[in-house]
């Protein structure tokens, strides 16, 4: 069996996306994620795989788009201005039900930012930020061992779903050494890509595409796509709760607000603080049935993010009233203390 | 009596939408015969373009993956990587080749993917309603160049075979025109010598075809054949410029 081992996030994703048979990875290096495109380059050819660092994170989206109507499990990663270039890519990917992942390792934005951690590209995550009715799955580590787990989880998901799954990380979890292994996951089995194009004997031609020009087509399509997303909402909304079965006080982080967000929990309840935390795992699907029913047990709920508001947003759509939901939120680099949470709380 | 001109087989039994005189229906009917006379449709992957092409796949008949505008030579390069022994073919105009996608088809070549694409010069955008493209002439006029193309304020028409030499992957560059028989006849042989190129695992190929588009030139269909002969080909010269036996 695998035993423990200590590695950098950006190395768990790119380990991780190769044991779970990805051997096409197309690239363009950007700051805090330099390490997976490195790894993924030296990996790559061990493995007889694909590596090739693109022109772009247009061209690098693109040639994953081409790899994965060939029905071969590829990806790309990036940080947020790269995958702003890509979103063009991801709603064609989206438009088209080709399955892909892709990893975000956010970094301080908007514009050229700095490199600092951030968790400002939740919208541009959740919200798409390509054009359309789509939707992509959003997956929240908050340990090297959930880099490698999530990205394991992304690549089936996407394949069940035939849909783009990504993992959504911050510039500390990705450069962050954590002792941990890879474990290989029992997932379900998967429906043949009988959709894939290439070896055409003795079958008719197949088209990918996400044009559907015809009168009311799109529509049709637009409605699939939906009750697709449905399913996917009702069969994989994913969380952790800490300390929550007695909680007056809920905070709500992901990422590494979560990791900080835990420790504020432990110190709040040892000064007698009775607080506990939602963690969404799922940022699409939002968790929101859990954060729904926390609210009614709850008084307060406390979101804590690097970003001047953005999960929030959510929270409050799933909370709907039913109790007070405020926003800590440290922007451009700015990490949330323990003792800052507590403070807040103290304020509530 | 003995049938002397029929449909290719990979061209589906149908009728193209495109306007009488248009350009693209003789191109894509050369490809099909292409492809018949070589074998290969169960190996070609073609790419309907965001064009007025963008019903390739109502035509010809083989698997197609729609990229988006401009992208083609980078998804391109992804299928290629996952099947090496197919024929990826590539089919888009000059505002997919020249402006949007520039980046992607120069260093498509500049990697010596071995890809093939046909290159559907009209000198205009078709679809969108004839508006300016990077190969419109000087003076002449488009829905965005209602005076003519101003060398001052919309810079030279781009010549994409030329550019594209002065690479080392590319393999095969070749401009020919579909305005005579005898230019269909050499856009059939440099298509097919394309597609050979790449089988043969020499490179990145590239056919680019001067084409006819009468209904935004303003010219009738045999006008526009005429235009292409004497005002195009003296700025866009035909011929090879890069075959793998002329490369040093
Ligand atoms: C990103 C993007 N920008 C613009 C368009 C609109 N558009 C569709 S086709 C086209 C130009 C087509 O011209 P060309 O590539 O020369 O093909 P033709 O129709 O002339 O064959 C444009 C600009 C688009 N579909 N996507
Ligand atoms: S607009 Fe021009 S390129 Fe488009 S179909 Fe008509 S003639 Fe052909
Ligand atoms: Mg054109």
């Amino acid at each position: 069996m695998d035993k423990r081992v200590l590695m950098r996030g950006n190395d768990a994703i790119a380990e991780a996306a190769i044991r779970s048979g990805c051997r096409y990875y197309f690239g363009y290096p950007i700051t805090p994620q330099n390490e997976l495109t490195a790894y993924m380059a030296k990996r790559m050819p061990e493995v007889g795989g694909t590596f090739i660092q693109a022109e772009s994170e247009i061209a690098a989206i693109n040639m994953v788009y081409g790899a994965a109507a060939a029905g071969q499990r590829a990806m790309t990663s990036s940080s947020g201005p790269g995958i702003s270039l890509k979103q063009e890519g991801i709603s064609y990917l989206a438009g088209a039900e080709l399955p892909c992942f892709y990893a975000s390792v956010v970094r301080g934005g908007p514009g050229l930012g700095n490199i600092a951690p951030a968790q400002s590209d939740y919208f541009q995550s959740t919200r798409g930020g390509g054009h359309g009715d789509y939707r992509v799955i959003v997956l929240a580590p908050n340990s090297v061992q959930e880099m490698a787990n999530l990205t394991m989880l992304g690549f089936h998901l996407a394949d069940k779903y035939r849909n783009p799954a990504m993992v959504l990380a911050d510039a500390i979890l990705g450069q962050m050494l954590e002792p941990m292994e890879f474990k290989t996951p029992q997932f379900s089995p998967l429906p043949p890509k009988d959709w894939a194009v290439g070896n055409m004997e003795a079958r008719p031609p197949r088209l990918i595409s996400s044009l559907f020009l015809g009168e009311g087509k799109l529509e049709k399509h637009n409605l699939e796509l939906k009750e697709k997303y449905e399913k996917i909402q009702a069969e994989e909304m994913r969380w952790e709760g800490f300390m929550l079965d007695d909680a007056q006080v809920a905070l709500v982080a992901y990422g590494t607000c979560a990791r900080i967000a835990r420790g504020a929990v432990i110190q709040g309840r040892a000064q007698g603080v009775k607080i506990g935390l939602c963690c969404p795992i799922t940022l699409w699907p939002f968790p929101s049935e859990f954060v729904g029913q926390l609210s009614k047990n709850v008084r307060n709920i406390l979101v804590v993010e690097m970003s001047l508001g953005q999960m929030v947003e959510d929270v409050r759509l799933a909370v709907n009233g039913r109790c007070e939901v405020q926003l800590y939120g440290r922007t451009g680099g700015g990490i949330p203390t323990v003792e800052e949470i507590l403070e807040r709380v103290s304020r509530l | 009596m003995a049938k002397v001109f029929r449909k290719p087989a990979s061209f589906k039994d149908v009728s193209t939408n495109y306007c009488p005189g248009c350009g693209h229906g003789i191109i894509q009917r050369i490809v099909a015969e292409v492809v018949d006379e070589m074998g290969i449709r169960e190996r070609t992957i073609g790419f309907p373009p965001v064009g007025c092409a963008i019903y390739l796949d109502l035509y010809l008949d083989f698997d197609m993956v729609q990229p988006a505008h401009g992208r083609t030579p980078a998804v391109a390069t992804g299928l290629k990587r996952v099947l090496p022994d197919h024929i990826i073919l590539g089919y888009e105009g000059d505002g997919g080749l020249t402006a949007i996608g520039t980046a992607e088809v120069i260093h498509a070549a500049n990697r010596s993917e071995n890809i093939t694409i046909i290159f559907v010069n009209n000198a205009v955008y078709g679809m969108t309603g004839g508006q300016m493209a990077p190969t419109t002439l000087i003076s002449q006029k488009t829905a965005t160049t209602p005076l003519g193309r101003d060398l001052k304020r919309d810079g030279y028409p781009l010549r994409l075979c030329e550019l594209l030499a002065t690479l080392d992957g590319s393999a095969y560059l070749i401009r020919t025109a579909v305005s005579s028989p005898a230019n269909v006849r050499k856009t059939k042989k440099a298509i097919r010598r394309a597609i050979e190129v790449q089988m043969e695992g020499l490179g990145f190929s590239m056919v680019e075809v001067l084409s006819p588009c009468p209904i935004n030139w303003g010219l009738t269909p045999v006008e526009a054949m005429k235009w292409i002969d004497e005002k195009m080909i003296p700025y866009f010269p035909l011929g090879e410029f890069k075959s793998p036996n002329s490369r040093g």
